[in-house]
């Protein structure tokens, strides 16, 4: 950012004041250059962010609170919002033990095969949400492949309930979100000099020993970045629970939805969401005073 | 939002397209002007099915133009047109719901029945002041017959009797048609439902709650469920269970206690082409166009009469869910006990009985 906003040598040798008047001049043509772009995130992000927030405090027109006492007090709000959280940290967790190996295979392995496993993550992210869950349907399902070859195995009597409820639910979520796991996660560990493995190894670690004093740790970062973004991805799901949830599993972004049908009122959703943003920006809030914010963002 | 796919479609129809070249023979421009209106229904197979057997001929015999949208969900729009103070639709066909809380925020307009003498014959449970019944469908008991062989679940007893009729069951996740199911289970007669007993319905609900695998949301998933043998009993819409049986799945389905539900035709608040907007309403549930709807799709004509013309055969009346014959087995669903208070406060009630 420095080099770019620097004269070129040739100006350098101006008197004081003519630089800064160019300085001025290149600032004034930055924004310009913005202008477009914040235009746009002003019109379509901010403007009706701010709209929804204003529709959360209105009834019939006029101020009210009246949808905030409603889901501050209201039990099935919190139990909604207690297994939309359940269901997102258990979600995190699980992408983690799966991802955190393939990132670290996608890293040491050879190229050919780090582009492999690269590959395999992310083409399915490529597919619509709700074809993967109706492929997670097919395979899960009373009659699906998983249940007939368990039971063609002797390994069951009676098919398992691997779908329609949470189990199925997070299942698929976590396939959805695995890649917002391993990328950040490769980023990371693409980072880690090899040589410190190395220096590691010289003074007489054994590879697991180096690999948890020295490579997990440096790791760290991605690891909090990669947690960061699918747990607050998966907060707001919606198809995925909604098919593969057996009508149980009411996630918060359904709340939403069924808001709208519930009260006609466009403020009894958007408190919902409102609320949701707020505790989604708090983990952000949290979790930035851990790890810069461009990194989880993917900037540096 | 995010559901609304609006789309326009033009139709011309011949006549229109007359209309339109004889424009410049006309002697005011008004009479061009005058006859045409918005029309709004649900899009798919759907709107197609009646723009052929209703909308054309309608089209045709009036000597209007007839401009259609489809809008999955036309609440918000019907919403927003009325905060506006902009009506841009003239008539819409949506579930009956719609039209009566319309009706009552002032944003849809009272009918004027004198002006609607095709209703005239039609019962009382078929009409409300804002609205017409336009179609109907049904959300039946259907089956796996392989499952149950000579001995079919016949009545909602049958679907809570684990016993004599064991497997995984599915429910539509909503309290619309699935209180009743419950309540007729409990013993109550089709013709004595309402006002819903809510309380001796969820508790009726909470003894078959163990044995729902799935409580279903879209149609489409409900097909699923029942064509690959995911569950053995479904209480589901009349015309996808038909789908998956013509698509060669074991399925079944009996109309006996079925809910009988609708969707009618309303006209929007202070809409553009109010006159003409009446005068279609009038002409789109004439008997004769009624009853040729169902040559393009399984759902029943909204106006009885139609079974009094020539034009349904005996065997397609039987499958309908409207039919005299199979009206008679079921319980109609009166959508204004769904919009009043208590039908609010059962339906807020419902998440939480699924949540415990």
């Amino acid at each position: 950012m420095k080099e770019t906003t620097l004269p070129n040598p040739g100006l350098q040798a101006m008197p004081k004041d003519n630089s800064a008047r160019f300085q001025r001049r290149e600032h004034h043509l930055m924004l310009a250059l913005l202008m477009p772009a914040l235009l746009i995130v002003t019109l379509l992000l901010i403007v009706p962010l701010g709209w929804m927030i204003a529709q959360s405090f209105q009834v019939n027109g006029s101020f009210s609170l009246e949808h905030y006492e409603r889901v501050l007090t209201d039990g099935v709000y919190w139990r909604t919002f207690g297994l939309t959280f359940r269901i997102s940290f258990i979600v995190t967790l699980a992408a983690l033990l799966l991802g955190y190996p393939l990132a670290y295979a996608a890293t040491v392995l050879p190229r050919r095969w780090s582009l492999m496993i690269l590959a395999l993550v992310i083409v399915p992210f490529w597919t619509s949400v709700l074809v993967r869950a109706y492929a997670w349907l097919i395979l899960l399902q009373r009659s699906g492949v998983i249940n007939q070859t368990l039971m063609g195995l002797g390994l069951t009597d009676a098919p398992l309930a691997l779908v329609h409820n949470e189990f199925g639910t997070i299942i698929a979520t976590v396939h959805i979100l695995l890649p917002f796991m391993v990328l950040p996660l490769y980023a990371t560990m693409q980072k880690i000099p090899r040589d410190l493995m190395l220096a590691g190894a010289s003074l007489g670690g054994s590879p697991m020993h180096v690999f948890w004093r020295v490579f997990f740790p440096l790791s760290l970062s991605g690891v909090l970045a990669g947690m960061t973004l699918v747990f607050v991805l998966c907060l707001g799901f919606y198809i995925t629970p909604e098919l593969m949830g057996g009508g149980r599993t009411v996630m918060a972004s359904m709340l939403v939805s069924r808001n709208i049908q519930l009260y006609v009122e466009w403020g009894a959703a958007s408190a919902v969401s409102v609320v949701l943003l707020l505790m989604v920006v708090s983990i952000f809030y949290l979790v930035s005073r851990l790890v810069s914010m461009e990194r989880i963002l993917g900037v540096k | 939002m995010n559901q609304i796919q609006c789309f326009t479609r033009k139709v011309t129809t011949q006549l229109a397209a007359f209309s339109i070249l004889a424009l410049p023979l006309a002697t005011t421009a008004q009479v061009a002007h005058a006859d045409q209106i918005t029309f709004v229904s649900q899009g798919g197979a759907y709107q197609e099915a009646q723009t052929k057997a209703i909308l054309d001929p309608v089209a045709q015999s009036l000597g209007i133009t007839i401009n259609q949208e489809s809008a999955p969900d036309a609440w918000p729009m019907i919403r927003t047109q009325g905060a506006t103070g902009q009506p841009i639709w003239d008539v819409v066909d949506t579930p009956t719901f719609n039209c009566i809380r319309g009706g009552e925020q002032g944003l849809i307009e009272p009918l004027d029945f004198s002006r609607i003498p095709n209703a005239e014959s039609m019962p009382d449970g078929y009409k409300t002041p804002y609205s017409v019944a336009y179609e109907f469908y049904s959300s039946v008991l259907a089956y796996n017959p392989e499952t149950y062989g000579d001995h079919p679940p016949q009545t909602w007893k049958d679907f809570w009797d684990i016993d004599n009729f064991p497997g995984p069951r599915a429910l539509r996740n909503n309290p619309l048609g699935t209180l009743e199911a419950a309540l007729m289970a409990d013993g109550v007669a089709p013709d004595e439902l309402y006002p819903l007993d809510v309380d001796r319905a969820y508790e009726k609900l909470e003894e078959i709650k163990p044995y729902i695998a799935t409580w279903w949301t879209s149609g489409g998933q409900s097909a699923q469920l029942l064509h690959d043998g995911e569950v053995d009993m479904i209480m589901m819409w009349n015309g996808r269970v038909s789908s998956i049986i013509d698509a060669g799945a074991p399925a079944a389905f009996t109309y006996n206690q079925g809910v009988l539900q609708s969707t009618h035709l309303c006209v929007i608040k202070d809409a553009p082409n109010l006159d003409t907007a009446m005068k279609f309403v009038n002409a789109a549930i004439a008997p004769d166009v009624q009853a040729d709807l169902p040559k393009y799709i399984d759902y029943g004509p909204g106006n009885p009469a139609a079974f009094q013309t020539d034009r349904i055969s005996k065997a397609r009346a039987a499958e309908l869910p409207s039919s005299p014959e199979n009206a008679a087995k079921q319980a109609l669903m009166a959508y204004e006990w769904w919009s009043s208070p208590e039908g609010v406060e059962a339906e807020r009630r419902w998440l939480e009985f699924m949540q415990q």
